[in-house]
């Protein structure tokens, strides 16, 4: 009995150290890539890494090479802004070729400043604006209850996004028509673009407001894969009840001077900055 | 007008099984066969337009076949970005569905009177935009709509529309359709303007000897580009007639494609002027005020005609 158990820790803490290399790994291609660009969203990606590296490496319910298969779980990034963490993580998966990273932004490619559905294999919603995917994940999940297919629907909220009205209208929906085949995950990062969510409109007390609109709700450290996959195993955490995951996260994670920085919201580094951020990356943590 | 469409929807939607009817709080009566036959295609997201063209954009990339229905201002402007990112952007089958454009709201006011609704529609790129003239094309429209594939936006009256089509003719999106033949000039309609440009038509030659080609131009888009180049070949001036306003509809349509043609053709449009609706009224009353009654249409055409 011990020992199983023990086996079990151990087994976990190794498929926590694999997640974590391939998110460091990530993270260097992501700012590999965004460099060939002339902008990008680079701390709204890295604070989302774990997170969808969770999900596209044990949570979801998927194929690449079969993108389109009738009963795969659906995942929309509803913060589209953060889509350079989305490309590396479908790349990595093996939805398209990794050489398709160095045309990010370019004419040739087909790979955009916000994700695009039909272009790019693995996205379910072209996204950019925010405050639409939640309402198309209802959509979705709607279809799954009628048609009584077990896929489930994954939406990636930014915090900041959660301003728009329209995430409460999606948020009340869901909660009214019992779909506990969607689950929705806010990105905490507790920063917008141009400053702390907190002095401009803040979401306080975010899991309250969650809850009384009628989800069933956890709350965890989006950078922690000991936490993470955890969660993502129990949903719907409660029966005829849509989830939401409240990941805890930092803005720019993983690059000390970009980490809970508003500036690199949007900004993009210079040659030191860039030499500086990948040593850092390559340092174990 | 709304009354043919619930029921063709109905008939439909019994044909079709990926057909569902979304809704944003409105239909009290109209809509209760419907729900009573197909409850859990019927679905009603309360008063929350955005999450409803939201998911009507889910239930698409799901397969299904989704009409959108509510008053006429709430279902275009209230969700516009939706329906331009969520629905246009993505290329969806998702059939949007306005009821009681231009005044039919009356004396409810400019909240629920639509007078731009063409203008924003048509800007979108992937849309299609159709204006019936009667309950009988409502009907056909609807059947169209879902035998095409992608999104539409569907303007309709309210109820108790004349009709136009007294016999069964044939449909086809894109297609005008000509009512009546005549050379001093053709009058080019779109949605309940059609009856009213007909019979305003039928006096001008009874009472004036002028006789007028009438063209029913139920899709604003794609605009029957032909049916313009034969007006201005084979009748003498084109004066478009609609309840809309003057700003990005019907005339504006028509205007683009003629202002550009190399032989210069008289042209002049009657529509609503760039302002707010600023009295109370049942409809018909709201229509003489602003010119669009038959009897304002017959004055109208007369003058645009002397003045030529």
């Amino acid at each position: 009995m011990v020992r199983s158990s023990s086996t079990i820790i151990l087994k976990h803490k190794k498929l926590n150290n694999e997640l974590k290399t391939k998110a460091k790994e990530i993270r260097k291609k992501i700012l590999n890539m965004v460099m060939k660009s002339g902008g990008a969203h680079i701390g709204p990606a890295y604070s989302i890494v774990e997170i969808l590296t969770a999900l596209y490496f044990k949570g979801l319910r998927i194929d690449p090479n079969n993108p389109n298969w009738e009963e795969r779980d659906r995942f929309i990034l509803s913060k589209g802004h953060g889509c350079a963490a989305l490309y590396v993580v479908l790349t990595e998966k093996g939805f398209f070729p990794e050489k398709e990273l160095d045309k990010f932004c370019k004419k040739e490619g087909i790979l955009g400043g916000h994700p695009e559905r039909d272009k790019i294999p693995g996205v379910e919603a072209s996204t950019g604006s925010l405050g639409h995917g939640l309402s198309i994940g209802v959509g979705m999940a709607l279809v799954g209850k009628f048609d009584q297919k077990n896929y489930r629907v994954f939406v990636l909220l930014g915090d900041g996004e959660c301003q728009e009205g329209s995430v409460w209208e999606a948020a009340m929906s869901a909660a009214q028509f019992r779909l506990d085949n969607l689950i929705a995950i806010v990105d905490y990062n507790k920063l917008q673009a141009i400053g702390a969510i907190d002095e401009i409109i803040s979401l306080k007390p975010l899991k309250e407001k969650w809850s009384s609109f009628g989800w069933s709700i956890k709350e965890i450290d989006g950078h922690n894969f000991g936490e993470i996959l955890p969660t993502l195993k129990l949903v719907p955490f409660e029966k005829g009840k849509p989830s939401l995951i409240v990941a805890h996260t930092v803005k720019g994670k993983g690059v000390s001077f970009m980490e809970n920085k508003i500036i690199w919201h949007f900004r993009l580094p210079n040659q030191t900055e860039l030499k500086q951020a990948l040593e850092e990356l390559e340092l174990d943590k | 007008m709304r009354d043919a469409f619930v029921k063709s929807l109905l008939e439909l939607a019994k044909e079709d099984k990926r057909i569902f009817l979304l809704t944003a709080d409105i239909g009290t009566f109209t809509f209760d066969i419907f729900r009573q036959t197909f409850p859990n295609r019927f679905i009603n997201f309360g008063i929350a337009e955005q999450n409803m063209m939201g998911a009507a954009a889910g239930l698409a990339l799901s397969g299904k076949i989704p009409f959108v229905y509510t008053i006429a201002p709430f279902v275009t402007m209230r969700c516009f970005e939706q329906i331009r990112v969520d629905v246009c952007y993505h290329n969806l089958n998702v059939k949007i569905v306005g009821v009681g454009t231009g005044l039919a709201y009356g004396s409810l006011g400019p909240t629920h009177q639509t007078v731009e609704d063409i203008a924003i529609t048509r800007a979108l790129p992937n849309m299609t935009v159709i204006s019936p003239a009667d309950p009988l094309e409502a009907k056909k429209v609807t059947r169209a709509a879902v035998l095409y594939s992608g999104p539409v936006y569907i303007r309709l009256g309210r109820s108790g529309e004349p009709v136009v089509y007294e016999s069964d003719y044939e449909y086809q999106i894109g297609r005008a359709v000509s009512l009546r033949e005549g050379k001093e000039a053709t009058l080019i309609a779109t949605g309940v303007m059609v009856y009213n440009t007909l019979k305003a038509a039928e006096i001008l030659s009874k009472e004036e000897g002028i006789e007028v080609r009438v063209i029913n131009m139920h899709t604003l888009k794609p605009l029957d580009q032909e049916v313009i180049e034969k007006a201005s070949k084979q009748t003498r001036g084109i004066i478009t007639v609609e309840e809309h306003s003057l700003i990005g509809g019907l005339g504006s349509a028509v205007g683009e494609i003629v202002s550009e043609k190399k032989n210069k053709i008289f042209f002049r449009r009657i529509g609503l002027n760039d302002a707010f609706c600023s009295s109370y009224g049942n409809y018909e009353e709201l229509k003489e005020m602003y010119g669009l009654s038959v009897s304002a249409l017959v004055n109208a055409v007369k003058n645009i005609l002397n003045e030529r």
